[in-house]
């Protein structure tokens, strides 16, 4: 994963709340069984519509995202991260994000800015009335800048830990592998194992 | 210190605690598996040269994109094809254990896990899918993963977790006639929200939830990512014993009773204290339906479609009216007198026996209307043959709807099962978000026997109107 501390880039004001994981990406386009390609997919539905804000420009160019609270909720599908990752966001900033979207954004490496409501609608105002706006994003202060204007933004502390440094997760999790070991040896023996197979049939 | 439910069961998987960033690092007890969320993940470990770390700790099966009729032709759909194929070979090349379309234990893999017996009280359960938070019904920490962490998992058996907060969702009193664990989940996700349990884990107790049978308790517990909740839990109890006891993979002998020994230790101790609580008076409830695009959306059968107006917050005000478009309803019109084209019963969340037989008790010497499409979709081939056992297939193709195969099917539409653009339904699956069901497709969530009711109707209808 690429080391990441500022980022700089075209934001794209998206007015809609509980964006779920199938607006990100429908079903049909989780057929595939290669990592990239899914830019296709974004937003699909809404992209049908000439006058959605990602088939303008500038946002056309766009690589960060203000929307409204709880998005990315619903399916579990990382597709949606890559999707937007895929078109070209690097960040998304909204006020909550749906756990598992959350998670997939810290591993894939899409930062997940958390802000108050009041932001977001400031973002929103100032976005809409300069379209265009570069935002600026430090992850080393969580910081904000637009302008001007400088707010902060929450980020789960592993997530900004390993984006900063770049780190592979499970190579960071082997190391742990004697701690591994040995909680599989204490494990009891009642727990449940697949193989052997037994069926209910 | 007296500590929750989710509190033990998390403090028995932790491996190697968090240190400064660093969070806990979890042992997962149960992997499950399916074509969709899995093939990049084992590409990844293919790249890195590593292999499955524990093929005994995991189960995969085929279940977004398998058809639900001809399932002995191969699949029509190429890319849907390709995924599954390489799902066997992935299989194959890491020795995991797979349950294939046509195989007797092939299913939506949140029925399977509980019916072959590999979801018990006090394991940690993860899967490439939001709902499996359904194996929470057993008292397990169960919660869905991106395709990064299925990576994870394969390789190393565990995953770093930041610890959620906790929630009671405490539920009183007798569930009134043909209200059921669907209806109750639905009524809560009205009134808080979708984001409400966003950094929770949920535990649902209280007497209401006691009297659940284990699939009532599975419905609850599935739809807990639906309000945000990544797990939901029910402590284990007698009803629970009584379930697994029968199931293949249940501990035998001796190994039975240390199980039960310390399954006995997992519930809530007295006094302590959750970071959140919400109440439900159970003996309120009415059959619950969604109006709009998102699970929390919903209201009583008897209402009607509210006005955007209705709502105080602004997002919320934009969020039903968008819903209202997308859905083509006016505000004021009675959930009764909404028309719909098809009617969808199965799914993670309302696809097992239970579910069934309540479908075929409402349909029973009925027809269903003219011009509604009703697909009855079993969610696993077990539950199935059990359905044929106990006559229902009979009853649903008497009554004039289809009899399917198992799989995920339209809950989400990836097989050929969909809807067509502006077609709407009454379905027992999870989500009704836009085009969920199918581009276009208007989806209105129900419990089984409201889904049959309205079979019977064409409109939206309590089973005991009927």
């Amino acid at each position: 994963m690429d080391k990441y501390s500022t980022y700089t880039g075209i934001a794209v004001p998206l007015r809609r709340s509980n964006v779920d994981t199938d607006q990100i990406i429908p079903a049909v386009y989780l057929k595939r069984i290669t990592r990239t390609g899914f830019e296709d997919g974004l937003f699909s539905a809404w992209r049908a519509d000439r006058q959605f804000i990602l088939n303008r420009e500038p946002y056309t160019r766009g690589s960060i995202l203000v929307a409204g609270p709880d998005f990315g909720i619903g399916s579990s599908r990382e597709h949606a991260v890559w999707a937007l990752m895929d078109f070209g966001f690097k960040v998304v900033i909204a006020p909550r994000f749906g756990d598992i979207f959350a998670g997939n954004s810290g591993k894939a490496g899409l930062l997940t800015a958390v802000v108050p409501e009041a932001t977001v609608a400031d973002l929103w105002s100032r976005l809409e009335a300069q379209p265009g706006l570069e935002l600026t994003v430090d992850l080393t202060t969580k910081t904000i800048t637009a302008g001007a204007a400088t707010y902060p933004f929450e980020v789960d502390d592993y997530i900004r830990y390993r984006l900063l440094n770049g780190l592979d997760d499970i190579s960071v999790t082997l190391q742990a592998a004697d701690a591994i070991a040995a909680f599989e040896a204490r494990r009891p023996e009642f727990k449940p194992t697949t193989i052997p197979v037994k069926t209910a049939s | 210190m007296p500590r929750t439910l989710s509190q033990k069961v998390w403090d028995d998987h932790v491996v190697k605690e968090g240190t400064g960033a660093e969070p806990d690092l979890l042992y997962i007890d149960l992997h499950l598996c399916h074509e969709v969320t899995s093939p990049q993940a084992f590409d990844g470990l293919r790249m890195a040269g590593r292999k499955v770390r524990r093929p005994d700790l995991t189960i995969a099966t085929e279940d977004h994109n398998t058809p639900t009729t001809d399932i002995t032709k191969p699949i029509a759909d190429e890319v849907s094809r390709l995924q599954v194929d390489t799902l066997r070979k992935n299989a194959a090349e890491f020795g995991l254990r797979l349950h294939s379309l046509g195989d007797p234990d092939q299913g939506v893999v949140h029925i399977i896990g509980p019916q072959l017996g590999l979801s018990q009280p006090g394991m940690t359960i993860v899967c490439g899918d939001s709902h499996t938070s359904t194996h929470g019904a057993f008292g397990a920490l169960a919660f869905g993963i991106g395709t990064s962490e299925v990576e994870h998992v394969l390789a190393t058996q565990t995953l770093p977790q930041s610890k959620p907060k906790t929630m009671a969702v405490t539920v009183t009193g007798k569930l009134p006639e043909s209200v059921t664990a669907k209806d109750l989940i639905l009524a809560h996700i009205a009134r808080v929200g979708t984001g409400a349990g966003t950094g929770y884990i949920a535990e649902y107790r209280g007497d209401t939830i006691e009297a659940l049978s284990m699939d009532a308790r599975m419905t609850l517990c599935n739809m807990s990512i639906e309000w945000g909740a990544r797990a939901g839990m029910v402590a284990p109890d007698q009803t629970t014993l009584d379930y697994l006891k029968q199931t293949p993979h249940a501990p035998q002998g001796e190994a039975w009773e240390q199980a039960v020994a310390y399954w006995s230790t997992l519930k809530t101790d007295p006094g302590a204290v959750f970071d959140r609580e919400f109440v439900i008076d159970a003996t309120q409830l009415t059959p619950f339906v969604t109006w709009g695009t998102n699970p929390g959306q919903g209201i009583g059968i008897g209402e009607s479609v509210p006005s955007p107006e209705d709502f105080a917050d602004a997002e919320a005000r934009e969020g039903a009216r968008r819903a209202l478009e997308y859905m083509d309803l006016e505000p004021g019109t009675r959930m009764r007198d909404i028309g719909v084209n098809t009617v969808f019963i199965g799914s993670c969340t309302n696809g097992r026996i239970e579910d069934l037989r309540l479908a075929a008790s409402v349909l029973k010497g009925r027809q269903v209307a003219d011009r509604v499409r009703v697909l009855v979709v079993p969610g696993s081939a077990r539950v199935r043959r059990q359905a044929h056992e106990e006559g229902l297939d009979q009853v649903f193709t008497q009554a004039g709807a289809e009899w399917r195969e198992a799989g995920c099917s339209m809950c989400l539409g990836m097989n050929p099962d969909s809807l067509a653009p502006g077609e709407r339904s009454a379905s027992t699956s999870n989500r009704n978000f836009e085009g969920r069901q199918g581009k276009g497709g208007r989806t209105h969530l129900v419990s089984p026997a409201v889904a049959a009711a309205t079979a019977v109707t064409g409109r939206l209808t309590d089973p005991s109107w009927l």
